[in-house]
């Protein structure tokens, strides 16, 4: 594990040193993603001049929400949103050279070209969260539900971009398949859950468990009510939420490599 | 014990063709299937077969990237797909088709990266660096990107990834392809001195015969996914009934020479080819030819292992 992730930090380095020979381009295209990222929140504020809550949440609660499904997307996108270049990886026939070398596959897929660049979603996530967070009354619990969440919140991701991008080891080209769940449900997480029909409320909770990245903890801080009808317990529950979706994702990713049949040549 | 050790390895692939619109169908192709050897420590073994025998899905079988269907398998003791980190510590792989290198990144900073990988300590890493950057003269590349490398130079900034961390056992799938004659001689030459100085194990498939007779004392031949030849060179040639060529210069033309022992496959002017059994001396029969005919010149060409080997598949 430890080794893991020295390799992790070795490889990830070597890609930094070099995206950072050609500065100019690395803050136009970190300053460009973080543009590009916060103007969700833009669509957001511009909605609340028309309105003061949004199914029950005013601006700044909405920025709380924002600022945490950005957070969870944010710290599991720069770590190993890179896995989703699998499918590509296997085309070039890189994944056999990656398989014969003492480090875990999937350290090296998502350090591979690693993108500094995308912590401009975090910077962004976090600034938001922290102006939205100025308003919450904290307490010493809701303080540690913030910790936990943000780091539930990365692993349920790093479990969607891991488990989804398995798919590509049968079908190399799927990476719009695991985006639609990756990104797309985080861009769900930026809105209370309780705008949404039951039925999704229900499938975000039980089948694709994002909820927990930040809606649950989120009703707990803010001292909020889910109007979904489900249990308040629910609102502690992500780390276990975590630890079925790490379960899930080392099975689906074993499952996966066990039936990499490399290419004929 | 020996250090890789296959039994009734298997390995099939679930190929899907589309053979119209909407029908799709399903097949199995055996890549390879009852494969048997083992191989000591410090062998050095041709792995040798035509296209699609099977040669670099063993390789696979062998470091763990492909799971075998079914079979034993071992190396060093451990079992390659479950243990492939594990095992990668002590083996190196170059496939000759494609690089295991850092493709952006300089030759110098992939051998960095991989000394932190293998956790090779400093010192050691050093010591390899410079005597594999002497041997293979790599001096002039190491800030070269490896994308700008010609074939020949990555192929020796692979070969050298392959080896910085000492490997017990070093598999090279066609590491000569589309190298010129220079630069296979000294490849060859390496492999040959690291094996007899550091005991490293080869294992390497090619299509280019003149690797394995300079290289390998053990030749496994493969074809359609088995085994159908494992022992030395020289058996090669008794196994496939090859016949070696007496070139024979006569002074004037002559009808077709005929001597007890050998066969005139030829007949070009005063020049003529007789073939005998490799396995037979040569001196009988240059006897009676010089006996009776008048000879300018005599040579002695020893069979071409690719004939040897199409017969074998001929054969068996
Ligand atoms: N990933 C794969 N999917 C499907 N079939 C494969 C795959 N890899 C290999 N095969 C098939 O398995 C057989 C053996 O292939 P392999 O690459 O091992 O041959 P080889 O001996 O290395 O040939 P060559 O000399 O051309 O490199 C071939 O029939 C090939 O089509
Ligand atoms: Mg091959």
């Amino acid at each position: 594990m430890g080794d893991a992730l020295a390799a992790y930090v070795a490889i990830a380095r070597l890609w930094v040193r070099s995206s950072l020979e050609y500065p100019a381009s690395f803050w136009a295209m970190t300053v460009g993603s973080l543009l590009s990222t916060g103007i969700d929140f833009v669509g957001i504020w511009v909605m609340f001049s028309h309105l003061t809550t949004y199914g029950g949440f005013d601006l700044r609660q909405m920025g709380f929400l924002y600022g945490t499904s950005q957070l969870a997307i944010g710290l599991a996108d720069l770590v190993v949103g890179n896995v989703e270049r699998i499918g590509m990886q296997i085309r070039l026939g890189r994944l056999d050279a990656m398989m014969s070398k003492p480090v875990p596959l999937l350290v090296q897929i998502c350090a591979d070209q690693f993108a500094l660049r995308r912590i401009a979603r975090i910077v962004q996530g976090g600034g938001v969260l922290i102006w939205a967070g100025w308003a919450v009354d904290w307490t010493p619990a809701r303080a540690g539900v913030l910790v936990s969440m943000l780091a539930c919140g990365g692993v349920i991701f790093f479990g969607l971009f891991v488990s989804f991008s398995c798919v590509q080891f049968w079908t190399a080209d799927a990476s719009e398949f695991s985006n639609a769940f990756t990104y797309g449900g985080a861009s769900l997480l930026e809105y209370p859950l309780s705008v949404f029909p039951k039925q999704v409320a229900l499938g975000l909770t039980f089948i694709l468990p994002i909820a927990f990245a930040n809606w649950y903890p989120s009703l707990f801080i803010l001292g909020k009510h889910d109007t979904t009808g489900l249990p308040h317990w629910l609102e502690l529950a992500s780390p276990v939420a975590a630890l079925v979706m790490i379960l899930v994702t080392s099975t689906a990713w074993r499952f996966g490599v066990r039936h990499y049949t490399s290419t004929g040549s | 014990m020996s250090l890789i050790d296959v039994r009734d390895l298997a390995r099939t692939f679930v190929v899907r063709r589309r053979n119209g619109a909407l029908t799709r169908s399903r097949s199995e192709v055996r890549a390879v299937h009852d494969l048997t050897f083992s191989i000591g420590a410090g062998e050095m073994v041709g792995y040798i077969g035509p296209n699609g025998a099977g040669k670099s899905t063993t390789i696979k079988m062998l470091t763990g990237i492909l799971v075998p269907s079914s079979g034993r398998l071992r190396v060093a003791e451990l079992e390659p797909s479950r243990q492939r980190t594990e095992l990668a510590r002590r083996i190196g792989v170059v496939f000759g088709q494609r690089t295991t290198l850092w493709w952006d990144l300089p030759l110098r900073d992939s051998f960095e990266l991989l000394q932190k990988i293998y956790r090779v300590d400093a010192a050691r890493h050093r010591r390899n660096l410079e005597e594999y950057v002497e041997l293979l003269d790599l001096g002039d590349l190491l800030d070269t990107p490896v994308r700008q490398l010609s074939l020949g130079q990555r192929m020796r900034g692979d070969i050298t990834a392959a080896l910085l961390h000492d490997p017990e056992i070093l598999y090279l799938d066609e590491p000569t392809i589309g190298l010129d004659v220079i630069s296979k001689g000294r490849l060859r030459e390496f492999l040959r001195t690291l094996n007899a100085e550091r005991g490293t194990t080869l294992m390497l498939t090619t299509h280019d015969l003149q690797d394995i007779e300079a290289l390998c004392d053990r030749v496994i031949v493969i074809d359609h996914g088995t085994a159908v030849f494992d022992g030395p060179l020289g058996d090669l040639h008794h196994r496939g009934e090859s016949r070696r060529t007496l070139v024979v210069d006569l002074v004037d033309e002559a009808p077709p020479i005929a001597v007890p022992g050998a066969e005139t496959r030829k007949v070009e002017g005063p020049r003529q080819w007789l073939t005998f059994p490799a396995g037979a001396s040569a001196a009988p029969i240059v006897a009676a030819v010089a006996a009776s005919y008048d000879v300018a010149d005599l040579s002695i060409q020893e069979p071409d292992i690719e004939d040897v080997i199409r017969q074998i598949y001929a054969g068996g």
